[in-house]
């Protein structure tokens, strides 16, 4: 017990200290995984609304296989980009490996079936009560799926929400792909897994108490906004 | 629509930022191991290097082994790590141009401070025959580091095959398949027997009930080496940075920031470039 | 002259038969569909406006007409009532600088001028159901398809339903709607449709129907609905 409450005392000494490094790697942290989220939501909220209201051969295998991925290993994903990203990969010539941009395109891979997954859920609850409505007036189903994804905007921030808990969370995908290079790519979870090895483990978990604090903050700014919509939207 | 416009330039932005910055920024990609970035040396070295020379290093710590399969790769300018044998390999197969040796630390056996093995001593051989005899716990790397590497060969020299020392690799013997500083924290909270490197245990802070044990042996000598990865391999490495990388670590200003580094007052790595 | 034929038209969902053998022209301007609960009267209602594929037969129009429907429940998107009735026409082609005039046209019609910027969601069943007729209405379509227009609704409402279902019928737009008001039926329609377990039993003018209807079905159903 007194490791952890020394931990929290730490976590609030470094966040009080106003830290610049502990800064950058904050901001790093929230730059690559806000970035993967609004990509993947770009990527997957228009797949699960293709998979919630679209007709096509091999629907349901998709759906099927978007959930499985869900429980992608994230260093699975990792490996998979740094194959890819790699100088020996197809996309080498890029020189993307251990640079932030490496590291989005890891958790966007990782993350984009989460989302897809569940705007999915989300959209063919509203494709239920909105189907015949839209159809009457004469939507086509790639129309409906538009209507419907922005229809369902504020339930939508839960699937970006996820998305982006699991993104900000992850160490395995990163690692690979970023390196955990001093001052370029090492995020928290990099700097956890760095700081666990040196046997630093108050340290450790006092980057996590701030991990942790860092998606209360944004997942309650979230709740607050998606209650605002509520009242206002109905 | 907007919404989804805006989204896309703000990724735009987002990925374009940080390239932009690397662009006017000369860098060069070392692959390490985690002894020398968790010991605090980098952290200790490359200021000096990147005062001198306006080049940016940036460090990717791993398993020796996994080091030199990157750099295979081609992901690597430099490498800069310590398995004598597999660097000449490397070097054998044309993926690095040269091996510069550069400096040495030494392998410790570190273990409960009871010594249940009765293993202190100065005989890194000795220590691990007794530890296998009373099948103390002890805790391996597994990860095909230099210090991995380095753990299999002391077995083998002190006659110890650990495929049959107790059935198929008894109890005892751990395999974590980790790096240094996970593996130490696993020995400190089974108590058991690791072999590892003097800089990585000086800057580890959870050392539970563990001492050193064995330390002191000729046998235990770590050498380090680093190589240019060969640009006739791969055509995108820096060749002329990451040269004057090597050459002055090798030269007697990264020398003498070698020797420069200590814990505690202790030394950590002794230069040996010739 | 008739405007729409169904020819053997059934509908099976599974081992289901939903609706068989039906067999109609509608002539009429304004249509009562009528039957007991589980009848098929809003499933042939949803087969008429084309939102169900029937198992066998046909619907046929003999000139293709606009169509629009209106629901039991109204369906709002989260949205102003101004952008709920202009998403409807821009779904129809509507190009952009007519859209608002015809909205606002449409709202003063359904009596809700001053809604125009609420959002829609918001609004009571009374208010959201005439912003569905004036989201359906601002269509201009030439038949109008309504499911149970005020079964949802309280008495008042229901009286400004039935108010704005007969202005949209005086201007032109025919009429086919299900209820299970029979003075609703009575006031509104020219013309009833009577179904009973899927079938259809009869198809006869209004008065005729409530007066004398030509089936032994028909005539226990209005005396159930009368007496209880």
């Amino acid at each position: 017990m007194s490791e952890i409450a020394q931990s929290l005392a730490l976590a609030g000494e470094l966040v009080a200290a106003g830290d610049a490094k502990l800064a950058e790697i904050v901001w790093l942290s929230l730059k690559v995984s806000l970035s993967a989220t609004a990509l993947s939501c770009v990527l997957g909220m228009p797949l699960g609304a293709l998979l919630a209201v679209g007709r096509f051969p091999g629907r349901h295998s998709l759906i099927v296989l978007f959930n499985g991925l869900m429980g992608l290993p994230p260093v699975v994903v990792g490996l998979l980009v740094y194959l890819l990203l790699s100088r020996a990969g197809p996309l080498g010539q890029f020189g993307l490996l251990f640079t932030p941009a490496a590291m989005i395109i890891a958790q966007t891979v990782l993350i984009t079936p989460i989302i897809a997954a569940l705007t999915r859920q989300v959209i063919e609850d509203e494709w239920r009560e909105y189907r015949e409505q839209l159809r009457s007036l004469g939507a086509s189903r790639m129309r409906a799926g538009r209507t419907l994804l922005w229809n369902a905007r504020f339930s939508l921030t839960t699937a970006g929400l996820a998305g982006f808990g699991r993104a900000v969370a992850e160490v395995g995908a990163v690692m690979i792909v970023g390196g955990n290079i001093d001052g370029v790519t090492r995020v928290m979870t990099t700097t956890i897994a760095l700081e666990t090895s040196k046997g630093d483990l108050p340290l450790a978990l006092a980057l996590g108490a701030i991990l942790v604090a860092v998606v209360l903050v944004i997942n309650t700014g979230a709740f607050i906004l998606r209650q605002w919509a509520e009242r206002r939207w109905g | 629509m907007t919404a989804l416009r805006f989204l896309l330039t703000a990724l735009v932005v987002a990925m374009a930022q940080p390239s932009g910055a690397q662009a006017q920024q000369r860098f060069i990609t070392v692959a390490s191991t985690t002894s020398t970035e968790q010991s605090g040396l980098f952290g200790h070295l490359l200021p000096a290097f990147e005062k001198a020379s306006g080049i940016r290093v940036r460090v990717v710590a791993l398993g020796t082994g996994q080091a030199l399969d990157l750099a295979r790769r081609g992901d690597a300018d430099v490498v800069f790590v310590h398995d004598p044998a597999a660097e000449e390999k490397f070097v054998a197969e044309a993926f690095g141009v040269k091996r510069q040796q550069v400096m040495y630390n030494d392998f410790i056996l570190v273990g409960p401070k009871a010594d249940p093995a009765k293993a202190a001593g100065q005989d890194i051989l000795e220590g691990l025959r007794r530890v296998a005899t009373t099948q103390a716990p002890f805790v391996s790397r597994g990860d095909k580091s230099g210090t991995h590497t380095a753990e299999l060969r002391y077995w083998k020299a002190a006659g110890v095959d650990l495929a049959t020392a107790s059935g198929i690799r008894g109890p005892w013997y751990r395999d974590t398949g980790s790096g240094m500083g996970p593996a130490l924290n696993t020995a400190a909270s089974m108590n058991a027997y690791i072999l590892a490197d003097r800089g990585t245990w000086l800057n580890f802070r959870n050392r539970g009930e563990l001492g050193i044990v064995v330390a002191g042996d000729q046998a235990l000598f770590n050498q380090y080496g680093v190589i240019l990865v060969n640009p006739a391999k791969h055509a995108h490495v820096k060749a002329a940075d990451g040269q004057k990388f090597i050459d002055w670590i090798v030269s007697p200003a990264g020398q003498q920031a070698i020797a420069a580094y200590r814990i505690g007052g202790e030394q950590l790595f002794f230069p040996n470039a010739r | 002259m008739h405007w729409l034929e169904l020819q053997g038209l059934g509908l099976t969902e599974g081992a289901t038969r939903i609706l068989a053998d039906i067999d109609l022209k509608l002539g009429a301007g304004r249509t009562a569909l009528l039957g007991p609960n589980g009848a098929g009267k809003s499933t042939l209602l949803r087969l008429m406006h084309g939102l169900l594929r029937p198992s066998t037969g046909t619907v046929s129009w003999p000139n293709p007409l606009s169509q629009a429907m209106v629901f039991q429940r109204p369906v709002m998107l989260r949205a102003t009532v101004l952008a709920n009735i202009e998403y409807g026409l821009s779904l129809r082609g509507v190009p952009a600088g007519a859209r608002r005039r015809k909205a606002d046209e449409a709202l003063a019609r359904v009596g809700l001028p001053e809604l125009v910027h609420r959002q829609a969601r918001k609004l009571s069943g009374g208010e959201q159901q005439r912003v569905a007729l004036a989201r359906a209405w601002a269509l201009e379509p030439e038949v109008l398809f309504l499911d149970e227009p005020t079964a949802s609704l309280d008495p008042a409402s229901s009286r400004e339903v039935e108010r704005i279902i007969g202005e949209i019928a005086a201007g032109g737009t025919k009429i086919v709607m299900t209820t299970h008001n029979l003075g609703q039926a009575h006031r509104i329609a020219e013309e009833v449709i009577y179904l009973e377990g899927g079938r259809l039993m009869e198809q006869t003018p209004v008065e005729e129907f409530f007066r004398q209807p030509s089936t032994s079905a028909a005539r226990l159903f209005i005396q159930d609905e009368l007496g209880s």
